[in-house]
């Protein structure tokens, strides 16, 4: 067993809200200095950056996740985490035919960049990235478990796009193992005024925008890691968060 | 109609003022930002109860001119700031969305 310093919510320069220096390169490495050891990236209804940011991860000695925030029909956002990038980008054709089509207007919202593994330029996303999806909150845990993912509420704590904000309440269905806070601090008296999160995980998550968004470790995991391969930590990873709260 | 006129009869409290010769030309009431994305038009007076950043980038890109923030709801830090910064109207007002639209049926007739 090994601690294993986690951030499962960072957006890099593809979202649009994102700072063009949340490259993936400019990530890892600012993960590696936090101490960090897994980090997934999470931009929004997108995983086209992830390849890039595994091969940015692995040269930083980062254990990387590829995921997505995904924005349902209700405004709500979901981290969406899957233990094997190729069925995240599979995902993430299929989220593709669930997109509201808007173009993206630059001036408004920002790039929305697509990134090689050095860090270069190699498309951009022309329509809007993060507005809703035509996927209501019930339709997407079935899906993200088809592809082998796991998704959960992001930021429970916060106004803008939270579960807790937009329903007012955890809705009966769909049942979630984990859900995010921004501010840890905060998860016992939301779960005071919130029964269901009694029995999920806390996980904490920076939503890192900007490179100094991404916070030094100090939220963990203990997960089995004998014998040591980075595909062992994420499945004990999955199957932790998968269980949640013990 | 323009919106510093509407802004006095409907007795609405500026919150962020940038162009407030703007003309209202209709009204748009909706909360989900997406649906109000793409279905506000240029010229409306956006009543909501939404009150994060997000309404900012909403207004501009739908060009709506103002938002109206309904029921006594106060937006979120730096919402008021970047509004400026970006010249959208802001105003607030304790009345519920149906009062403010009947009220603003009446200035727009």
């Amino acid at each position: 067993m090994n601690r294993y310093y986690y951030d499962f919510h960072i957006h890099s320069c593809l979202s649009p809200c994102a700072d063009n220096d949340m490259t993936p390169n400019n990530i890892a490495g600012m993960a590696a200095l936090a101490g960090l050891n897994i980090v997934a990236l999470t931009d929004h209804n997108s995983s086209r950056n992830c390849p890039a940011f595994f091969a940015a991860a692995k040269k930083n000695g980062i254990i990387p996740i590829a995921g997505m925030e995904l924005t349902t029909a209700e405004d709500i956002h979901l981290v969406c985490l899957f233990e094997d990038i190729n069925k995240a980008l599979a995902f993430n054709d299929e989220v593709d035919r669930h997109r509201i089509r808007i173009p993206n207007r630059t001036d408004i919202f920002g790039d929305q960049l697509l990134m090689n593994e050095n860090d270069e330029v190699i498309g951009e996303e022309a329509d809007l990235l993060s507005n809703a999806l035509d996927l209501a909150l019930e339709d997407v845990p079935p899906i993200v478990e088809a592809y082998d993912g796991i998704c959960y509420p992001a930021h429970v704590d916060r106004e803008a796009n939270g579960i807790l904000a937009t329903l007012g309440v955890f809705p009966p269905e769909p049942k979630f193992s984990v859900c995010e806070l921004h501010d840890m601090d905060k998860a016992e008296p939301l779960s005071a005024l919130h029964p269901p999160m009694q029995k999920m995980l806390w996980v904490s998550g920076s939503d890192a925008h900007y490179l100094w968004d991404i916070r030094d470790k100090e939220h963990f995991f203990e997960l089995a890691d004998e014998p040591y391969s980075s595909e062992r930590v994420r499945k004990e990873l999955f199957d932790t968060l998968r269980g949640g709260k013990r | 109609m323009k919106v510093f006129d509407i802004a006095k009869t409907l007795s609405l409290e500026p919150l962020s003022v940038a162009d407030s010769s703007r003309e209202v030309s209709g009204v748009y009431i909706g909360d989900l930002l997406s649906w109000v994305m793409g279905r506000a038009e240029s010229g409306d007076a956006w009543i909501t109860i939404m009150s994060n950043i997000n309404i900012v980038a909403v207004a501009s890109l739908a060009d709506v001119a103002c938002i109206i923030l309904a029921e006594g709801v106060v937006p979120d830090e730096n919402v008021c700031i970047t509004a400026q910064q970006k010249g959208i109207n802001i105003y607030t007002s304790d009345k519920t969305a149906y009062q403010l639209a009947a009220a603003l049926a009446e200035c727009l007739q």
